[in-house]
């Protein structure tokens, strides 16, 4: 167990140094930072000097290596726009996205499990057949589109939900406000919680969906039945059990393509995380902004993988922790 | 009363517009604690007579007409319900590969235990207590620690012996073994078998044996029915059907056994193969792959008629009897 531990954790460093060199090579290249920081007037010698100074002219190697060091201890350099640390201006932004995606994961799990698995036992049923349509438009229409739609019709024609922004924010600790704790906070994050989930939720429930048709037709099914056991102990603990097994590994991986999917949805929604904070840094050309962004969402997504795997071996029975690490 | 009678049973499958029947005239009854032998090649409806007899045919498949009794009562008509009582309970079925017939993610205690709550009224301590000396009869050792293993942990021969323990969990009247050794080790199929007529013989069980091998059927089983093309084409006591079978299939099939060939020599084969559902020739299904073959057997389908000491489906058995003794004595 311990074994595959070190192992995984040394797989995730390997994946963050690759994602670190994409990132520094952004940086390498991606404009003059001798244009932001000086201006016209500044003569060709003084910016030479300038370069010096900065280590703009060292090897790839050692500005590579310097970037990494800096990285390691939290510097992930300066926001052009902020004039503040890189890493500070997303840290402060991360709770509003991770709560979105929170709110969403709740639909998703809330919700994929008893439709997947109802659309698998009673596949024949009109209620099936109207979950499965709905569920290709999900998957088929853009967030963004989706995220409009909702406004349109929930914030704007009824009225029901806000249709921008956190609300009242309550603060639980750090940068960290919370939408869970107040009822207008529930409020705002109820919409864009939907639309994030929008794609996620009909992949899964058609997921699940298929795991399970599969499973029911398997050999230990039909013996279970043979045995006289009742069909909902079938249903639930011989046939779920295994279809999760192979959701979860597709969920951890999705878990973190949501957190990229929050820039369209908070755009829409005008939602204070880290998603809309980085469109605007691409329209502000704020490169280390740009950068830090890339390498915390590149981190969150190993850290929920090698998390994932981690459940998955604890999980499944028939994976052995001990004998994958040696 | 017999324990199970079965009286012309037919299953069918449903296709989009029309259906395809997979048994047809099935006839037979099994008294308490006897052993039948379902023999024939495959397609010719053994496994799909004994997941009948469960009432356990998965769509398409229906049972379209007849009576299965066990104990008097048909339970082609019985409720979900109903049947769940006895299913597990007084009738259990062996599968053919203990590889995937169980659960992976369940312990092996945890498969013996829902079977036994599915049925008594039993705490846990009690049920595992049950388990340990059931798992004990088929000579499972440390039967405790098993308990907490999973599938993927044990043997296939070792999970075979759980299967055949699950099965006797609930002290059923008959037990339905469909192949239960054919995804084994030959080394360990022999044991298997032993201990399966053993148990049946101690505890005065009734065994369906579903199988393609005669000489397994010649050693466990009283009576055979051999199967061909979703029919029983004869039936009869296990040692006359083995030493003077009367049905051309029979007889191909006990003369394809590598004993019947002197070493060296090849073994002697049926020509052809089981035709599929789809095309079942018209008369005798057999005729076509049949050299005594008339043609009447290519037109009318033959009735089972008492020949000799068994029951054969032949027109033809007066005329073959006279031939194969013939061949015989020389």
């Amino acid at each position: 167990m311990l074994a595959y531990l070190v192992k995984r954790v040394f797989q995730a460093i390997g994946v963050m140094l690759v994602i670190s060199l994409i990132g520094f090579a952004i940086q390498d290249n991606l404009g003059d930072p001798l244009r932001e920081l000086v201006g016209q007037s500044v003569t060709e010698e003084v910016r030479e000097e300038l370069r010096d100074q900065l280590g703009l002219n060292d090897s790839f190697v050692k500005q590579y290596s310097r970037f990494l060091g800096n990285a390691l201890q939290g510097d992930l350099g300066t926001s052009y726009f902020f004039k503040e640390p890189a890493l500070d201006v997303i840290l402060k932004k991360l709770p509003a996205t991770l709560e979105l995606v929170f709110g969403a994961t709740l639909i998703i799990v809330g919700l994929s499990v008893p439709l997947g698995v109802y659309t698998a036992i009673k596949p024949n049923t009109i209620l099936s057949r109207i979950i499965m349509g709905v569920s290709i438009v999900g998957i088929s229409i853009p967030v963004f589109l989706t995220a409009i739609l909702m406004i349109y019709v929930f914030a704007v024609g009824y009225g029901w939900f806000p249709s921008f922004g956190r609300g009242d924010v309550v603060h639980v600790f750090g940068y960290w406000d919370t939408n869970f704790a107040s009822v207008d906070g529930w409020m705002h994050i109820i919409l864009p919680s939907l639309a994030l989930a929008s794609i996620m939720l009909p992949l899964f429930i058609r997921l699940i969906r298929a795991e399970m048709m599969e499973v029911l037709q398997s050999e230990y099914v039909k013996y279970a039945k043979a045995k006289g056991i009742h069909p909902s102990r079938i249903y639930f603990v011989h046939a779920l059990k295994n279809t999760l097994l192979p959701v979860i590994t597709v969920g951890g991986v999705q878990i973190g393509t949501m957190v990229a999917y929050t820039i369209l949805t908070e755009t829409v929604f005008q939602w204070p995380g880290m998603g809309f904070m980085f469109l605007e840094a691409v329209n502000r050309v704020d490169t280390p902004l740009i950068v830090a962004y890339l390498i915390v969402v590149g981190f969150i997504f190993v850290v929920t993988n090698t998390i994932v795997d981690l459940i998955y071996g604890l999980v499944n029975p028939t994976v052995n922790l001990a004998r994958m690490g040696a | 009363m017999s324990l199970l009678s079965v009286r012309d049973l037919s299953v069918k499958f449903a296709m989009r517009d029309h259906s395809v029947t997979a048994l047809k005239g099935i006839d037979f009854d099994l008294a308490k604690g006897e052993r039948l032998g379902i023999v024939g090649e495959s397609g010719a409806g053994k496994s799909i007579t004994g997941f009948a007899l469960m009432n356990l045919l998965s769509r398409p498949g229906f049972i379209d007409q007849g009576k299965i009794l066990f104990q008097g009562k048909d339970i082609v008509h019985m409720s979900d319900a109903e049947m769940r009582t006895i299913r597990g309970n007084r009738m259990a079925m062996i599968f053919q590969d203990p590889m995937v017939t169980l659960n992976p993610v369940l312990t092996i205690g945890q498969q013996m235990v829902e079977t036994l709550k599915a049925h008594r009224k039993l705490s846990k301590s009690d049920a595992e207590q049950i388990a340990i000396m059931k798992l004990r009869q088929v000579y499972i050792p440390s039967p405790e620690e098993r308990l907490n293993q999973y599938p993927h942990e044990l043997s296939g021969g070792m999970r075979q012996r759980i299967v055949i323990a699950i099965a006797l969990l609930l002290d059923p009247e008959l037990i339905i073994a469909d192949e239960p050794t054919t995804a084994l080790d030959v080394t360990i199929q022999a044991d298997i078998m032993e201990l399966l007529l053993e148990l049946c013989q101690s505890s005065k069980v009734g065994l369906i044996l579903i199988t393609h091998d005669l000489g397994v059927v010649s050693q466990m089983t009283d009576r055979t029915l051999v199967m061909y093309a979703g029919k029983i084409i004869e039936s009869g006591r296990t040692s006359e059907i083995i030493n003077d079978p009367q049905h051309p299939y029979t007889q191909g099939l006990i003369n394809a056994l590598p004993q019947q060939t002197e070493p060296g020599r090849r073994l002697k084969q049926i020509p052809g193969n089981m035709p599929s559902l789809t095309g079942i020739p018209d008369g005798c299904a057999f005729s076509p792959r049949c050299e005594f073959a008339t043609d009447q057997c290519r037109i009318t389908p033959p009735e089972i008629v008492q020949y000799e000491h068994v029951a054969v489906a032949c027109h033809e058995v007066n005329r073959l009897h006279h031939v194969t003794s013939k061949g015989l004595d020389k």
